[in-house]
C-alpha cells in the first residue's frame, strides 16, 4: 500500500537500490528473511569466534582447492619430470607428482595458492578442535544442542578425512609412506583386512589407482558432505540462537548481543577477511609440504623424522605406543593387536566424545533447555573429564613425534616411549583430579568474593591496634556473574511405579554420585545476609 | 524416569515467570534454592570514547577508510607482483620472490578490509545491543497434534499399518535394492588376483642377483666391506613393464656385512649368510615402512615411522617397538663370478601382517 503511494507521489525519487530490492522481493519474498534475521541478536565472546575461524578457513580451502583442480592431474602414470625444478629433472615420477611440482614451480602464484590450501586446511581442523573444546567446556552441547554436537563431531571426522586424502594426492615420498601405513593398518584388521586393502588400492600396494580414488573422495564426495553438514550445523545455530554467558540482563529466555545488521555483520565479516589475510600471510612467508625435498614415492627410501600433518598425529602416535609382541597366531590366523588396540582405543575415545552430551543428560535427568553457557569451573566433573580427554589425546599426539623428542632433547627412544605410555594411561587420571580440585577451589574463591567482597588493597588500623584490609562488596552486576549458575546434587534412588529399583537406576545413581558428590552451591541471598551480620558482629567485638 | 528425580520443580513454581513456564521441563537433579539471587537486569549503557569525543570519532573514521584504501593498494600490488616477479628461469629463488610478493599483496588486500570493517563496527556503529526473546525449540502442542493427525490420516488413507503384506514386502524390497550397488564395488580390486598368493611371494628366485638400488648394478661379495650396508633390489626390477613399485614394495632388501662371529643364525639358517654378509627384507613387519636406518656399531635397524628396532646380529628379531615379527631373511650365496645371488625367495611373506598369514 505504502509502496503504491510512494510510486504515485514521487516516482522520480526512487533509488536504484529500492527498485532492485523490490524486483528481487517480488520474485523471492526475501524481505521475510531480512526482517526476521537482520536484527537478530548475536551474543559476543571471543571464544564464540572459534567456530567462525573454522568456517572461514573452510571457505579458503574450498576456493583455493577449486583453483588447484584446474592444474592438478590425479594420475599415477609414470612420466619423466621436465619442469623448472632442476634437481628433479629427468626423475621418473607420477603425473600427480609432476603436476604438483608444476603448480609450485611453473605457474605464477601456484605455490601461493597451494600453500594457502594446505595452511587453511591445517587451520580448519585446528579451529574445529578448539571450537569443540569451547562447546564442551561451557556445556553448550546441552539440550537442545545435542544433535548439533553430533553434526559438529561428524564435521571434525570429515575434516580429518579431507586432510588425509588431500595430502596423499601429490604422490610424494612422505604421503606415499602415509598410505603405506594405512595399508599396513588395514591389512591388520581381522577377516576383511587383506581384501579391503586390495579393494582400496586396486590390487597390491601401491598400485596405480589410489591417487585417482582419493581425488574423487577429496574433491567430490567429502566436500559435498562437509558443505551439507556445515549448512545444517550453522542452520541450527540460527534455530537455537547462540548460547550466551551469564550476565546482568541475560536470561535463559533471551539472547543479547549486537544485531546481525550492521554490527555483527561488520565484525564477523571483517573477521572473515582477517582470517583470510592471516592464512595468506602464512602462505606467503612459510613453506608447507615441500614435496620437492621429499621426491616421488618409492617403497624403499624413507627420511628420518617423518611427521604426518598434525591432526593425524594422535593416530600415528597410538601405533607407536604399543609395546613389543602384541601379535599372535591363533586358529591359524594372525591377530595383530599392535594395530587393533590403537584402532579400538581411538574408536572408544571418539565414541565417548560424540556420546558425552547424552551421558551427561542421562545422569542429570534435566529436561530443560539450556542457553546460558557454563563457566568451566561451575561444572567441575565435566571440566575434569574434558581435561582427562585432552591429556589422553595430547599423549598420543606427542607420541607421533617420539623420535624428534628423543633427538632434540637427547633422550633415549625407549625412555620417550615409556614416558608417553605412562602419560597416556596415568596422565588422564592425574589431570582429572587436579582439574577437579582447581575448579572447586575457584568456586570457593568465587563464594568468598561474593560473601566477603574483594580485596580493596586499603589497609586500615583499628583503634585496638589491629590492621585489617578493607574488603569492598561487589556491585549487584558483578555479583550476578558469580552466583548465576545451578548446581546439581547426587540422585537419590527411589522405587519406580512398580516398587522396583532397576539396575539402570542404580547405575545412574552411582554415576550421579561420582559427578555431584563434591558440590559447591552458588551463594544465596540468605547466606549473603548472614555473612554481613556475622561480619558486623566481629567488628563490633573488636570495637568492644 | 523424570518423576523419581529429587526434582526442584515445586520449589521454583511459586515465583517462576510466564516465560520460564514456557521452558518447563524436569529439572532433574538440579538444585534451585528458594532464595537465589535475582537477575539485576541490564547494566547502564556505557558510551565509547568515539561517542563522546568528536576528535576520536574523526580519527576512527580516518583509520577505517585508510585501511580500505590500503586494501586496494594491496590488490593492485598483488597484480603488479604477478607480472614483476616472473619464475620461468629454472630458479627456485624466483619462485620464492613471486610467492612472497604476490602473497603480501593479497594479505594486505584482505587484512585491510578485515581490520577496517571490524574497526568500523567496534568504534563507529551504534553500540547498543539488541535483545531477542527465545521460544522453546519444540513445536507447540497444537502443531504436534496436527502433525500426528496428518500421519494418522496418511496411514489410514494408504493402509500402511493395515495392509501388512504390502508393507513388509516394500520394506524387503527397499532393503534389497541397494545391494547390487554394493556388489558393484567388487570391481575396485582386480577380478583375477588372489591377495594371499600375491602377498606371499616376491620377485626373488634362486640365482637372482642382488643389485644396488637405484642403479641396478650387481654386487660382488668382495666389494661389501665389514660395517657397510646397501639398499638392494632384485636384478631386472628396473626393466619390468608393469608393477615396478608393487614388486619393489615387497622385494626391497638391506644388505649388511658383520664379522661372521657376531652373527647368531637361527637353527636351519646357518648357510643363509655369506661370510658375514646378510640380507633382510627392508619392509617393516609392523605396517610396512622401509626399515631404513642402520646403526653400525650396535647392528640395530630402526624403522623411522614407528621406531621398531631389529637386531641384525640376532636374526633381525624385534628388540623394541610395536612390531612383533623379525624381518624376514633372504638366503644368499655367491655365483661363479663372485656376485651375490639369492638362494631362493623369502621363506615367509614379507611386510605387514595380514589376517590369512600363518
Amino acid at each position: 500500500m505504502s509502496t503504491a503511494t510512494t510510486r504515485s507521489t514521487a516516482p522520480e525519487k526512487r533509488s536504484f537500490t529500492a527498485a532492485a530490492s523490490e524486483y528481487v522481493n517480488d520474485r523471492t519474498g526475501i524481505a521475510v528473511a531480512i526482517k526476521g534475521l537482520g536484527r537478530k541478536a548475536f551474543p559476543d565472546h571471543w571464544s564464540f569466534l572459534l567456530g567462525e575461524v573454522a568456517l572461514f578457513s573452510f571457505v579458503v580451502v574450498l576456493v583455493s582447492g577449486t583453483f588447484l583442480t584446474f592444474f592438478f592431474q590425479a594420475s599415477m602414470a609414470e612420466v619423466e619430470y621436465d619442469g623448472s625444478y632442476v634437481p628433479l629433472k629427468g626423475v621418473e615420477m607420477s603425473v600427480a607428482m609432476a603436476s604438483t611440482l608444476d603448480i609450485s614451480f611453473d605457474i605464477r602464484g601456484g605455490l601461493f595458492v597451494r600453500q594457502m590450501h594446505h595452511w587453511a586446511a591445517l587451520l580448519f581442523v585446528a579451529a574445529i578442535g578448539l571450537h569443540m573444546l569451547r562447546v564442551f567446556f561451557t556445556g553448550a552441547f546441552r539440550k537442545p544442542r545435542e544433535i548439533n554436537w553430533v553434526f559438529g563431531f561428524l564435521l571434525f571426522v570429515l575434516a580429518m578425512a579431507e586432510g588425509f586424502t588431500g595430502y596423499s594426492l601429490p604422490d610424494d615420498l612422505l604421503s606415499g609412506n602415509g598410505l603405506r601405513i594405512i595399508d599396513g593398518m588395514v591389512k591388520g584388521i581381522p577377516l576383511i583386512g587383506t581384501w579391503t586393502s586390495f579393494l582400496l588400492f586396486g590390487g597390491e600396494f601401491p598400485g596405480t589407482a589410489i591417487v585417482g580414488r582419493l581425488y574423487t573422495l577429496h574433491i567430490l564426495l567429502l566436500p559435498a558432505l562437509v558443505v551439507a553438514l556445515i549448512a545444517v550445523h550453522v542452520g541450527y545455530v540460527f534455530i537455537h540462537k547462540h548460547t550466551q554467558f551469564a550476565g546482568p540482563g541475560r536470561q535463559p529466555t533471551n539472547s543479547v548481543g549486537p544485531p546481525i545488521l550492521p554490527i555483527y555483520a561488520a565484525k564477523a565479516g571483517g573477521f572473515m577477511f582477517i582470517i583470510w589475510g592471516v592464512i595468506s600471510l602464512i602462505a606467503a612467508m612459510f613453506t608447507i609440504n615441500p614435496i620437492w625435498n621429499y621426491g616421488p614415492y618409492d617403497p624403499s627410501p624413507v627420511s628420518a623424522g617423518t611427521q604426518p600433518d598434525w591432526y593425524i598425529g594422535f593416530a600415528d602416535g597410538a601405533l607407536r605406543l604399543i609395546p613389543p609382541g602384541w601379535e599372535f597366531v591363533w586358529l591359524d590366523r594372525t591377530w595383530s593387536f599392535n594395530i587393533l588396540v590403537p584402532l579400538i582405543a581411538i574408536g572408544i575415545f571418539l565414541v565417548l566424545v560424540v556420546g558425552y552430551p547424552f551421558i551427561e543428560a542421562w545422569v542429570k535427568g534435566d529436561k530443560r533447555e539450556h542457553h546460558i553457557a557454563d563457566r568451566p569451573r561451575n561444572a567441575p566433573i565435566r571440566t575434569a573429564i574434558g581435561a582427562a580427554g585432552v591429556t589422553f589425546y595430547a599423549g598420543l599426539w606427542a607420541a607421533a613425534s617420539s623420535d624428534l623428542l628423543a633427538t632434540h632433547f637427547s633422550l633415549t627412544m625407549e625412555g620417550v616411549i615409556n614416558a608417553l605410555q605412562a602419560t597416556v594411561i596415568l596422565g588422564p587420571i592425574i589431570a582429572y583430579f587436579i582439574t577437579k580440585r582447581v575448579c572447586i577451589a575457584l568456586q570457593k574463591k568465587d563464594r568468598e568474593i561474593v560473601l566477603h567482597g574483594y580485596e580493596s588493597g586499603r589497609i586500615v588500623k583499628l583503634p585496638g591496634g589491629e590492621f585489617i584490609e578493607v574488603h569492598q562488596p561487589l556491585d549487584e552486576y558483578d555479583r550476578w556473574r558469580l552466583v548465576s549458575f545451578e548446581s546439581y546434587e547426587p540422585l537419590m534412588i527411589r522405587p519406580d511405579a512398580r516398587g522396583k529399583i532397576t539396575a539402570g537406576q542404580r547405575l545412574r545413581a552411582s554415576v550421579s554420585r561420582w559427578f555431584f558428590e563434591d558440590r559447591i552451591a552458588p551463594v544465596t541471598r540468605g547466606e549473603l545476609e548472614a555473612a554481613h551480620s556475622s561480619h558486623h558482629a566481629e567488628v563490633d567485638t573488636t570495637h568492644g | 524416569m523424570a518423576q523419581d528425580d529429587n526434582s526442584g520443580v515445586d520449589l521454583v513454581a511459586a515465583d517462576s515467570s510466564h516465560a520460564e513456564q514456557e521452558f518447563a521441563g524436569s529439572t532433574g537433579t538440579a538444585v534451585i534454592p528458594r532464595d537465589a539471587f535475582e537477575n539485576p537486569g541490564f547494566e547502564p549503557h556505557r558510551p565509547r570514547v568515539t561517542d563522546e569525543n568528536p576528535k576520536r570519532e574523526k580519527r576512527a573514521q580516518r583509520t577505517v577508510y585508510t585501511l580500505f584504501y590500503l586494501s586496494i593498494l594491496g590488490s593492485v600490488w598483488a597484480i603488479a607482483a604477478y607480472m614483476l616477479f616472473p619464475m620461468e628461469s629454472n630458479d627456485v629463488g624466483a619462485v620464492r620472490l613471486n610467492n612472497m610478493f604476490v602473497g603480501i599483496g593479497v594479505t594486505l588486500a584482505l587484512l585491510g578490509i578485515g581490520f577496517g570493517a571490524v574497526h568500523w563496527g567496534k568504534s563507529l556503529m551504534t553500540s547498543a545491543e539488541s535483545i531477542d526473546i527465545r521460544h522453546p525449540i519444540s513445536s507447540t502442542p497444537a502443531t504436534q497434534q496436527g502433525a500426528v493427525e496428518v500421519m494418522r490420516q496418511a496411514d489410514e488413507e494408504s493402509g500402511f499399518s493395515r495392509r501388512t503384506v504390502i508393507r513388509n514386502s516394500l520394506i524387503g524390497a527397499l532393503l534389497a535394492f541397494p545391494l547390487p550397488a554394493v556388489v558393484l564395488f567388487r570391481g575396485l580390486a582386480p577380478q583375477d588376483q588372489l591377495p594371499v598368493e600375491l602377498l606371499s611371494h616376491t620377485m626373488w628366485r634362486r640365482g637372482t642377483r642382488l643389485t644396488l638400488d637405484p642403479s641396478g648394478t650387481p654386487i660382488k661379495a668382495s666389494d661389501v666391506t665389514i660395517g657397510s650396508a646397501f639398499h638392494v633390489v632384485p636384478e631386472g626390477l628396473a626393466e619390468l613393464e608393469h608393477g615396478k613399485l608393487e614388486e619393489k614394495a615387497k622385494a626391497a632388501v638391506l644388505l649388511m656385512r658383520l664379522e661372521p662371529s657376531q652373527l647368531n643364525p637361527a637353527p636351519g639358517r646357518e648357510d643363509w649368510a655369506y661370510d658375514g654378509i646378510v640380507a633382510y627384507s627392508k619392509i617393516c613387519t609392523h605396517v610396512g615402512c622401509p626399515v631404513a636406518l642402520y646403526e653400525q656399531h650396535t647392528h640395530h635397524l630402526l624403522c623411522p615411522c614407528h621406531q621398531s628396532q631389529f637386531d641384525v646380529s640376532n636374526n633381525c628379531e624385534v628388540i623394541f617397538g610395536p612390531a612383533k615379527r623379525a624381518l624376514p631373511q633372504l638366503p644368499i650365496a655367491v655365483d661363479d663370478e663372485g656376485y651375490l645371488v639369492a638362494q631362493s625367495d623369502f621363506n615367509e611373506p614379507v611386510g605387514p601382517s595380514f589376517w590369512e598369514r600363518h
